[in-house]
């Protein structure tokens, strides 16, 4: 086996064997615990490096492993795959970090790990496949690897938005599922190529590509929350902070977003999936979901309820920007993958904070939170104006993108949709922002767990990673240009995506 | 080949001989020897690509007997060796020193075995009978050991429908016998066709009605429930995952051999009645109150989908469906009722309410437990998923959607019952619960099961393959 071949395999293994071992150990061992857990994300961190530079100089990373005859488990570490993949690595470190923190002393730390662990290698296996069938094996396992982390705490309501996220991403799955053995059957395979493969098929088979479109879009619509399969994500918002950061940025609802980037380019084709009009629809399906999310935000008193409509309206984002016939669209839903997941995380890390240690959950009870917790609360302050798009920030690039992708291919409604939730984003987080650093604490503090202390205001690993997620926000929006920013990777990923569509290379099968 | 047969008659007899309650090593020893004859035989098989005979004492038929092994006998073999291994592991930890349930388990196991070997490895049709019957007996006898008042009465419902079963399908041969000269089916195969006098056809649908009794498809399963709901944890592992697939190989050698020219036109009813067990057994596992019960009804369901394949033979991915969905099932329910006996064990309960707390008790066996179920709602990448990929291929290429629905609203029925019993269990528990401790190896041997019930599905390539030979 060449290096080319096991690299993608020893991403994969670096975060199945630590959560492997980790299922096995005893409660009281933290230490081992804890360093298998960093051995591994730091692990991953280096073989990703590895991969992306290989990728960048133009190297192909791949193997295959046939299931049955005809049906192959394959894996390529492509530019488009790494974009997933470093987020989700790098996110994974610092999920872990913050775990570590807010989990301190709670019960069944080895299964949640472990669970984790296993979260993040269906993640790998979805960014890293080569062919649907692969996708979906990947993308089920994660919904069985999350529901245990989303009824950790065991209690009623843990199960009902466990229950509900089961019901919705089975039956996703299902949609998918009957989706991929369809195209399996009309195609004799699904692997991903820059072109798309389903042009190979008559304009006869039209009417099945659409059906097999809706299937496939509606299974991984699910997690990627387009409305109205997005029911389950503001009520799985019980499950503890870290989860929910794993959920909104690192796995899942990415996973969904990812799996319609993969599907719209290289199973259809952007040409030949703009030659069946499936790209308007989709547009507007996204726009739909962008509006209704964010109108939705407008009015959770509960700041994760309020965080989860948020992210049910900007995963769309990345949506829209596939939608969007062209590649200034697509570099814009590119990096908006990034650039959403960093944001958001350091939402939910900040959400989780307030939790931890005043017993905030309400944004009603956010009064004068800024002088208790300063750090946190300028995190939060930077991440949410990424997230209305202020200038300097990430999110201003995303939309810029975005905007003028829609300009571009002569969406000019696509723009009006961009700006009416870029108002209700400011409707929903500036109240919040005004409320931590301008209004007055009157009342005592919920339930506070941790003293304030000078340079104290929370420990430091749950302090640590909204900072460095905060600045991460920053830099990708003042450093946008520099040739190691997600925006640069976007562009190459766009780059490469339509130059094999102008090459007209044909789309040739991996079986001969 | 005769190894295989020979081996658990030998080591029965010596645990009868032995006395109640021993003979445990002497299992587990010939169990292994006999997994090593199964993989051999598979690997010859598989290298060979035809079938192997072995005409027993140098008598060859028509007037002794022969013992046959194409890829599909070779299947089934490792499927028997494969799980009753880890099942005498566990049963060995699982029945006490006195345990009055436990006390036949040795020989009548062992003769189940035996049948069950030779069942897979016999060429004719009344030697098939035989072994059917000593399969039946030894597991009525395997279900009546727990002495309990239900335990008999549920043995009672199954020696009912055993002998029905077997009866039938004696009537059949004997027809058939009557009709041709001959019970060989390598003879009868080319002799029968479809312009064959109507007392074959009788013959044929009274083989087939015996048989679909015995692997309890519906409606014929009333029986099953409360068999293998009511044995004890090894007994009924045995039963779900071996027993059933006994009599559906058989109806599988009938249907693809001599009576192939005769069941064109009823190719429809198999997959009726297993699209209704799918459907009915599913409903009545979401709706069971005690745990086993929930499992026993969900091989109801499970069973469905064997009978699924029939309007799709002959045709590419059919026969490979089934037999992969009959491996994957017999792996994930072994596992399931094991890691039901171990929670039964620990809690001292049955029922599926008063499971919380199990999975903070129990985590090695709850995962088992998921992991077999992940085979059983077909989820990636476990055998079970291949199963139904193949039988959705399969269906798609006859443009059957109906069966499609069928397969994938089981999947979604089988998650119900599956993900009720895991969500009680990570429910926090009651602050009165006494869990006692259980051996060890009980929760490991639950959890082989299981893991190999899904690793299959990475290894699917190499049951399609050995399958493929001698057919």
């Amino acid at each position: 086996m060449t290096a080319n071949e096991w690299l993608p395999l020893a991403v994969l293994a670096s975060s199945l064997l630590p959560g492997l071992i980790i299922f096995v150990l005893p409660e009281g061992w933290i230490g081992l615990r804890t360093t298998l857990n960093l051995v591994g994300a730091i692990a991953k961190l280096v073989l990703v490096g590895v991969l992306l530079a290989g990728v960048a100089a133009g190297t192909e990373y791949g193997v295959r492993l046939a299931v049955l005859p005809g049906l192959d488990l394959a894996f390529k570490a492509d530019a488009l795959g790494l974009l997933f993949i470093t987020l989700s690595a790098v996110l994974w470190l610092f999920t872990t970090l913050y775990a570590i923190g807010y989990l301190e002393g709670a019960p069944h730390r080895s299964r949640f790990f472990g669970f984790f662990s296993l979260c993040v290698t269906a993640t790998m296996g979805i960014a890293m496949a080569a062919n649907l069938f692969t996708f979906f094996v990947f993308y089920e396992l994660l919904t069985l690897s999350t529901f245990p982390l989303v009824v950790h705490r065991g209690t009623d309501k843990a199960m009902k938005g466990g229950t509900i996220y089961l019901a919705y991403t089975l039956a996703g799955g299902t949609a998918l599922l009957t989706g991929i053995v369809w195209l399996h059957h009309l195609l004799g395979h699904t692997e991903f190529a820059h072109t798309g493969i389903a042009a190979a098929l008559g304009p006869e088979q039209a009417i099945q590509l659409k059906t097999i479109f809706l299937l496939l879009i509606a299974g991984v619509g699910v997690k990627a929350a387009l409305v109205p399969l997005h029911g389950w994500l503001p009520q799985a918002m019980v499950a503890p902070a870290p989860v929910s950061a794993l959920l909104h940025a690192v796995a899942v609802v990415k996973a969904g977003a990812f799996g319609i980037v993969r599907i719209v380019y290289e199973i259809y084709g952007v040409e030949f999936a703009q030659a069946l009009d499936l790209l308007t629809p989709l547009a507007i399906l996204a726009a739909i979901t962008i509006v209704w999310g964010s109108f939705r935000a407008l009015f959770q008193d509960d700041l994760k309820k309020r965080l989860a409509y948020s992210t049910v309206s900007q995963v769309s984002y990345i949506a829209l920007g596939v939608a969007l016939f062209g590649p200034i669209g697509t570099i814009g839903g590119l990096v908006h993958l990034v650039h959403q997941g960093i944001m958001k995380i350091t939402l939910f890390f900040c959400a989780g904070n307030y939790a931890e240690t005043l017993g905030i959950h309400k944004v009603s009870e956010m009064d004068g939170a800024g002088r208790r917790m300063p750090l946190t609360t300028i995190a939060f302050t930077i991440a949410a104006l990424g997230m209305i798009g202020v200038p300097a920030t990430a999110g201003a690039v995303s939309k810029a993108w975005l905007s003028a992708g829609a300009a571009a291919a002569g969406m000019g409604w696509a723009v009006w949709v961009l700006w009416t939730s870029s108002l209700l984003n400011a409707a929903y987080f500036l109240p919040i922002l005004w409320r931590v650093w301008f209004r007055p604490r009157l009342l005592a503090w919920p339930d506070e767990h941790i003293p304030a202390r000078p340079w104290h205001e929370t420990a430091w690993l749950l302090l640590l990673p909204p900072l460095i997620t905060a600045t991460f926000t920053l830099a990708f929006g003042l450093f946008a240009d520099s040739p190691a920013s997600p925006l640069a990777w976007a562009k190459l990923i766009a780059e490469r995506e339509y130059r094999a569509q102008r090459s007209d290379a044909p789309a040739s099968p991996p079986h001969e | 080949m005769t190894g295989l047969i020979l081996l658990p008659l030998a080591w029965a007899s010596l645990a009868f001989v032995l006395g109640p309650g021993r003979g445990k090593w002497l299992a587990i020893g010939g169990l292994s020897a006999q997994a090593w004859l199964a993989f051999d035989l598979a690997a010859k098989v598989g290298a060979g690509g035809t079938a192997l005979l072995h005409p027993v004492g140098g008598w060859g038929a028509p007037l002794g007997i022969d013992l046959a092994a194409d890829g599909l006998s070779a299947v089934m073999l490792l499927l028997v060796q494969c799980i009753a291994l880890p099942l005498a592991i566990h049963a060995g930890a699982y029945f006490k020193r006195g345990d009055a349930a436990g006390a036949y388990f040795w020989p009548l196991a062992g003769f189940l075995i035996a049948g069950l070997n030779a069942l897979f490895l016999s060429a004719d049709l009344f030697n098939l009978y035989v072994t059917l019957e000593l399969v039946g007996l030894a597991a009525v006898g395997l279900v009546a050991a727990g002495g309990g008042a239900q335990q008999v009465a549920a043995a009672l419902r199954y020696l009912f429908a055993t002998l029905v079963g077997s009866g039938l399908y004696l009537l059949g041969v004997a027809l058939i016998h009557g009709a041709y000269g001959t019970v060989s089916i390598a003879i009868l195969t080319p002799l029968v066709t479809s312009d064959a006098p109507r007392l074959v056809w009788i013959a044929g649908g009274l083989m087939l009605a015996g048989l679909m009794v015995k692997t309890a498809l519906f409606p014929f399963h009333t029986w099953l429930p409360s068999a293998h709901g009511n044995a004890p944890a090894p007994v009924s592992a045995l039963l779900s995952a071996l027993v059933v697939k006994a009599s559906f190989y058989l109806i599988l050698r009938l249907w693809l051999g001599p009576l192939a020219p005769l069941t064109s036109a009823i190719a429809w009813l198999p997959a009726l009645l297993g699209a209704l067990a799918i459907l009915w057994g599913s409903w009545q596992a979401i709706r069971a109150e005690r745990l086993k019960r929930l499992i026993a009804y969900s091989t109801v369901a499970q069973l469905g989908y064997l009978f699924l394949i029939f309007p799709l033979l002959p045709g590419t991915d059919a026969l490979e469906a089934g037999i992969m969905q009959a491996f994957a099932h017999g792996l994930a329910k072994a596992a399931m009722f094991v890691a039901a006996g171990v929670i039964i064990e620990a809690t001292g309960r049955e029922s599926v309410m008063d499971l919380s707390g199990a999975a903070g008790h129990l985590p090695l066996t709850l995962f088992a437990f998921g992991l077999a179920g992940m085979t059983l709602m077909g989820l990636p990448p476990s055998a079970g998923f291949l199963a139904k990929w193949l039988l959705i291929e399969a269906a798609l290429d006859r443009g059957h959607w109906g069966l499609v629905a069928v397969v994938l609203a089981g999947g979604l029925l089988a998650a119900v019952y599956v993900f009720r019993v895991l969500r009680q269990a990570f429910l926090l528990a009651p602050a009165d619960a006494v869990v006692k401790s259980v051996p060890r190896r009980l929760e490991w041997v639950a959890f082989l099961l299981a893991a190999a019930s899904v690793l299959l599905g990475l290894r699917g390539v190499d049951l399609v393959r050995l399958l493929g030979a001698g057919a």
